[in-house]
């Protein structure tokens, strides 16, 4: 004998020949897959449409940054290095993983253009690659099975603990990278004994180390190993393949598909059902996700795609104070139900409500849309649209907790959710000091060329309306001719619309977007994120918007405006980023430039910042909504806040400080602790 | 002459404050007319009630049957049409039993109706006219009631001044035998009474007393706080208890508990009759409200017109700091 | 089950602010908003909740003008079966008795199981429930907080002071009148009010009912409203003014002297 017998010629017990077997475990395993296949995606094709093939160019990107760069995972380091090794490891051993199939059935095969030195150089790389993942799924193994990190624990009523799928599925991969280089080890010190053959191996890698241990292991010993690794390599990888659409590992085939869909837009809320135009709103039977199908495909294949890594949770303010969401098992549930209600054999389940089945009404209410959970997600599984959608199925059916019934009902009479008189709106501009300084225009009448945009909160609650008149005074300063709608105006509707009740929405910026155009401005400017993002995501044919940060930042760099330096010098300020202007519309510079331009003030950072930011509470209706905590998000806030050994949280956002203020009350830490607007801390400040 | 006839409610052998209060209603509708009681039920209790009222009325009417022991409005109703004469006045309580029985007796007696009245301003030829409220109490207004052929009208307990028990001196006049037929389709079956709740709010001298002016369930910690440091209790008025945010058990009102504190903070609450009306004896009442316009800066003793949830928390510090 | 809910559209407390206006006869009534009648909200609630377990209609009507008629469509939103408006100019100016003649001559044409009404409306009187009941001679509770139906009777309880229930037998067919608390109502959004906007909603005037004009409006009120007023608040508390420091050490002295603290 002068070579080892490879499995296409090999034969069991003198007869039987081993390649019959490579031919038929291929077959069964990529029919078996095929057909599993076919049953995942049935529930797809009944869904409701999705509108994922537009900004090709934008999604091809997301692919090669957020799929091949995997960009999010080291922003949990250890989990996301060891994810990265995984990842390339089994990339670059996809083409390993074919040829050996073929092996199995031609001796020595080669895929084509890898003889020669491209296939030198990729089986040095491969010999790596297998054992880098091999050393990542053992330190994830004992990370996962002995350790226990908290974000992968599940909470009772969730079910059963998940690490044990974990860590089998750790085995299988490592099953694999040792039976490979153990058919390869077996093969190099077969032909090293026997025919004096030196082959170059990677040194240290695992199959350096696997020839290392068989150099001396006698011919008939190789031999066996040699076949006996790769029959356990073939049908551990065709095991493996038809294990992927059974639980959480399905990403591995869905990643590449569902980032490509992933949403390219931020800050907007999808339509109430894609292809269905708002005049043909009246026309639907039935609005939101009610059952399972009500999911368009993308949000289903969403559910596919989740890794059970529990990122999302973990950045979930909800989740943090003890409320009854979880973002993870949102996912999981909607997931597991798929796999319940269209088994791999058997009928299709009809499907039930998925509120009060799977999921709890509260569960659904809890959410602020804060945006942590789609931001730190690496598989690019969105929450928020699913949330709305749900809520729009609740709100159709009538199951809105009395505490937002008030406030909804208020703002169809009103446009408020206060229920003050309209004519009340712009009576914060009427305040006597203020008055004597700025005379604020009233664009039904008069014509000025930017609007300033106030919305409801600011309007009404009288701790908030001196953030219009700074604003207004701040606007006056740096020039700007501007005008309010008065009584014209109505809210925003950002929450309206997130909390599901689409056709007060509708009418709320029917109204406002009649208002807007008739008055002929150029520009909008407002002091609140939520209207902010309303007005520049939702609505459509405005003039372009702009936060009172970015105005601030950009006369202070033409030198309209000037900062006086830092009244309160022994003070320590720290920015807070509001979700609705940092996470979901990227301002994050701007603010923190205008505030290093203040002479003197002492800025930290909070470790939770821009996209990381963590959620005050929630703006809009959210302030209505009674939910069961455990603390508050607020409090956790100013606790973090603390830690960083600020003395002063500015924030850019009525509702912010709103819900950083009753925090810092609640929380015991008066003198310790102010909130400040960003609209305060300027207007002190301007020289 | 004008009659007017005034039902006696009563409890476990007492008559109602409001018994006290009929005989100034019926001299401000006609100083003249002749005011009678009337008293129904069965039994010892109702024959000491009906003794009780001679004190104060001249002429008591008594009503005992077994169908009447407890008052079921419907039942009552048929006594009273087959005995009191069908033009005359009537005189009810506003109170849960008032609501049950007046506005279907002004139908059979083919009276004139009008309901929780707090004031009248006589006859003038067959009009009277009285004083009542519309929109939760947020304003007035004058009512003109054609009495030509009699009137029930319910009055708003606590309206009129209450009279001095010994200012008559009457006789009780047995009219059980005039009652009639007394079967009705409705039958009273038992009382539940109100779940007792980890508080008892009627034992405590203080009272930190929470409305709407709260807010959010999560504020209710700060009055809990200023209920500390001042050794009382937080109670509150009904909107809370509709809102599920307290117990019933807390609820200061006519359809809650009735408390006889020394000090009654009213925190954040506006006012209405129907929390007042729980309120009894003569507290020292300290008012908390954002709204200057607010009812209760009429009854209260003390009255400062500051946001509650900024006011209590510096309040608690200050006691806490003595 | 037939159920036939009355209901009211009143000027929504909550979102009002009521001023008189200039004349003072007369609340100011430009900018208010109106609504259906809050306790009549939970009785159609109660009556949806009833005819979902024990099968049935629930017909709401009102008695009032075109305007009147978005309270019912928006009590159909809600799930309501039927409308019906009763409306002509001769019932304008009725007391409670004038109404609930007009009522119970609608009543009669049908035949319902079961009428409710809320406890009260925006007058705070309370007397449809009642009367109706006695025009059409059957019984009546108020101030219901809870119903279980039975075979041909049904057992309620009525909030009494102190908090406390009581329970009662009553026979069908009867009236009551609802109290809040007795139910979540469900919301009804903008969407479900437009998808009922073309419902019918048969409207009866005096001759489709056999009413005599005499005896409702303003010719039959023996109860009429005069005016509007607000009164004279009298001496009320003594405000306490100055910093929020000084005004505690104030209220602290006076509830050291009266056994606060």
């Amino acid at each position: 004998m002068t070579s080892i017998i490879g499995p296409a010629s090999f034969k069991f017990f003198g007869i039987f020949p081993a390649a019959i077997l490579s031919f038929i475990l291929p077959i069964i395993g990529i029919g078996l897959f095929t057909y599993i296949m076919a049953r995942r995606i049935a529930p797809l094709i009944r869904a409701n449409p999705d509108n994922r093939f537009d900004q090709i160019g934008k999604r091809v990107k997301n692919l090669v940054v957020v799929w091949l760069g995997q960009i999010r995972q080291p922003r949990y380091m250890l989990a996301g290095v060891l994810h990265i090794f995984i990842f390339a490891g089994f990339l670059i051993l996809s083409i390993r993983s074919t040829s050996l199939v073929i092996i199995g059935v031609s001796d020595g095969f080669v895929l084509p253009g890898f003889g020669g030195l491209l296939g030198a150089i990729y089986n040095f790389i491969k010999d790596y690659a297998a054992t880098f993942v091999l050393i990542a799924c053992i330190i994830a193994a004992v990370r996962r099975g002995i350790y226990k990190p908290k974000r992968y624990a599940v909470p009772e009523k969730y079910g059963k603990d998940h690490t044990g799928e974990a860590v089998f599925v750790l085995g299988i991969i490592s099953t694999l990278m040792i039976s490979e280089s153990l058919f390869e080890a077996s093969q190099i010190a077969f032909d090293l004994q026997h025919a004096g053959q030196e082959h170059f191996l990677a040194p240290l890698s695992l199959v350096w180390i696997f020839k290392g241990m068989l150099a001396s292991a006698p011919q008939n010993i190789l031999q066996g190993l040699h076949i006996f690794s790769y029959f356990v390599h073939d049908i551990t990888f065709f095991f493996f393949l038809c294990f992927l659409p059974l639980g959480k590992h399905f990403h591995v085939i869905t990643s590449v598909f569902n980032v490509f869909f992933m949403r390219v837009k931020k800050g907007n809320i999808k339509p109430v059902m894609h292809g269905i135009t708002e005049d043909k709103l009246d026309d639907l039977e039935s609005f939101g996700v009610k059952k399972l199908e009500d999911f368009t495909w993308k949000h289903m294949l969403d559910f596919y795609s989740c890794a059970d890594c529990g990122r999302c949770s973990d950045q979930c303010p909800a989740n943090a104070v003890g409320r009854p969401l979880s973002p993870r098992f949102i996912t999981i549930k909607a997931r597991d139900l798929m796999f319940k209600n269209y088994p791999l054999s058997g009928e299709i389940y009809k499907s039930k409500l998925l509120v009060e089945d799977i999921y709890t009404e509260d569960e659904i209410w809890s959410c602020t849309t804060c945006g942590a959970c789609e931001e730190e997600c690496p598989l690019g599984i969105e929450y928020i649209d699913k949330m709305v959608d749900l809520r729009r199925g609740m709100v159709d059916e009538g199951l809105v907790p009395q505490s937002l019934q008030k406030p909804l009902k208020a703002l169809e009479k009103r446009g408020n959710p206060y229920g003050k008189m309209e004519k009340k709106r712009a009576e914060w501009a009427t305040d006597k000091e203020f008055s004597a300084l700025c005379q604020v225009k009233d664009l039904d009448g008069e014509k000025a060329d930017t609007l300033y945009f106030v919305d409801s909160i600011t309007s009404y609650d009288d701790n908030i309306q001196e953030i219009a008149r700074r604003t207004s005074l701040i606007l006056k300063k740096a020039g700007v001719d501007f005008g309010i709608l008065g009584k014209l105006e109505k809210d925003s509707g950002n929450e309206v619309l997130r909390f599901g009740e689409e056709m007060l929405y509708q009418d709320l910026k029917a109204q406002n977007t009649e208002a807007i155009l008739e008055s002929g401005v150029k520009q909008i400017v407002t002091a609140d994120p939520h209207a902010y993002n309303a007005l520049k995501n939702d609505y459509n044919n405005l003039p372009p918007v702009k936060h009172i940060s970015q105005v601030v930042a950009e006369k202070i760099a033409t030198g309209e405006l000037d900062l006086k330096p830092c009244q309160n010098p022994d003070k320590v300020y720290v920015y807070h980023d509001p979700c609705y202007l940092g996470r979901h519309n990227g301002i994050y510079e701007e603010p923190r430039k205008v505030l290093d331009a203040i002479d003197g003030l002492t800025r930290v950072e909070l470790e939770k910042s821009r996209d990381r930011s963590f959620c005050c509470g929630g703006g809009g209706l959210m302030l209505f909504y009674e939910p069961e905590e455990e603390t508050r998000m607020g409090v956790l806030r100013v606790n973090m806040a603390a830690e960083a050994g600020a003395t002063v949280i500015v924030t850019a956002c009525p509702f912010c400080l709103v819900n950083i203020q009753d925090a810092i009350k609640v929380a015991g830490k008066e003198g310790e602790m102010e909130a400040l607007d960003f609209t305060e801390l300027i207007e002190q400040h301007l020289a | 002459m004008t009659q007017i006839f005034a039902y006696i409610p009563f409890k476990d052998g007492a008559a109602e404050d409001v018994a006290l209060e009929y005989p100034s209603a019926a001299k401000k509708i006609d100083a003249s007319a002749s005011l009678t009681a009337v008293v129904t039920g069965s039994g010892a209790d109702l024959d000491k009630v009906a003794n009780d009222m001679t004190a104060i009325y001249s002429q008591v009417i008594k009503i005992d049957n077994a169908e009447l022991a407890y008052p079921n409005a419907d039942v009552v109703r048929k006594a009273l049409v087959n005995i009191i004469p069908s033009d005359a006045i009537f005189l009810v309580a506003h109170n849960t039993f008032g609501m049950d029985l007046a506005p279907g007796l002004s139908v059979k007696m083919e009276s004139a109706y009008a309901a929780d009245i707090v004031d009248f301003e006589g006859i003038d030829g067959t009009t009277l006219k009285a004083v009542r409220q519309e929109l939760g109490g947020a304003v007035s207004t004058h009512v003109a009631i054609d009495i030509s052929s009699g009137a029930v009208m319910t009055v708003r307990p606590g309206s009129f001044a209450p009279v001095e028990p010994g200012s008559a001196s009457g006789s009780v006049i047995d009219k059980s035998g005039d009652a009639g037929d007394l079967s009705a389709k409705r039958k009273f079956l038992e009382i539940v009474e109100a779940e007792v709740g980890d508080v008892d709010i009627t034992k405590s001298d203080v009272l930190v007393s929470i409305g709407r002016g709260i807010e959010e369930q999560e504020n209710i910690e700060i009055a809990q706080e200023l209920a500390e440091a001042m050794n009382a209790v937080v109670s509150c008025s009904r909107p809370i208890v509709d809102a599920k945010w307290l117990e019933k058990s807390r609820q200061v009102g006519t359809s809650g508990q009735t408390v006889k504190p020394k000090v009654y903070m009213a925190m954040g609450i506006s006012g209405s009759f129907q929390h007042l009306g729980g309120v009894k004896g003569n507290p020292f009442i300290v008012a908390v409200n954002k709204n200057p316009k607010a009812p209760i800066f009429q009854v209260a003793d003390v009255g400062i017109v500051q946001d509650i949830l900024e006011f209590m928390p510096s309040l608690t510090e200050a006691i806490n700091d003595l | 089950m037939e159920i036939l809910v009355c209901v009211k559209r009143v000027p929504d407390t909550a979102e009002n602010e009521f001023e008189l206006n200039s004349a003072g006869n007369d609340l100011d009534r430009d900018d208010l908003v109106y609504s259906v009648n809050e306790w009549d909200n939970y009785a159609v609630e109660e009556a949806i909740q009833i005819v979902d377990k024990v099968g049935g209609n629930v017909t709401v009507i009102t008695v009032g003008d075109d305007e009147s008629e978005e309270v019912l469509r928006r009590e159909m939103a809600m799930g309501a079966n039927n409308g019906i408006l009763l409306s002509d100019d001769a019932f304008e100016g009725s007391d409670g008795r004038g109404i609930a003649g007009i009522l119970a001559a609608e009543v009669k044409k049908g035949s319902y199981d079961l009428i409710l009404t809320g406890a009260q409306a925006d007058e705070g009187a309370g007397q449809i429930g009642g009367m109706l009941a006695a025009m059409l001679e059957i019984p009546y509770a108020s101030l219901v907080n809870k119903i279980q139906v039975g075979d041909g009777s049904i057992i309620v309880g009525r909030e009494i002071e102190g908090g406390n229930q009581e329970m009662n037998e009553i026979g069908l067919p009867c009236v009551l009148s609802i109290q809040t608390g007795i139910n979540e109502p469900r919301y009804v959004g903008i969407r479900g009010i437009r998808k009922v906007a073309s419902v019918d909603i048969p409207v009866k005037a005096a001759s489709d009912l056999g009413i005599d004009v005499n005896t409702v409006g303003e010719a039959g009120a023996k109860t009429k409203r005069v005016d509007y007023f607000v009164p004279d608040t009298g001496e009320g508390a003594e405000m306490l003014e100055g910093s929020t420091d000084e005004i505690i050490e104030k209220l602290i002295e006076k509830l050291k002297a009266k056994g606060g603290l």
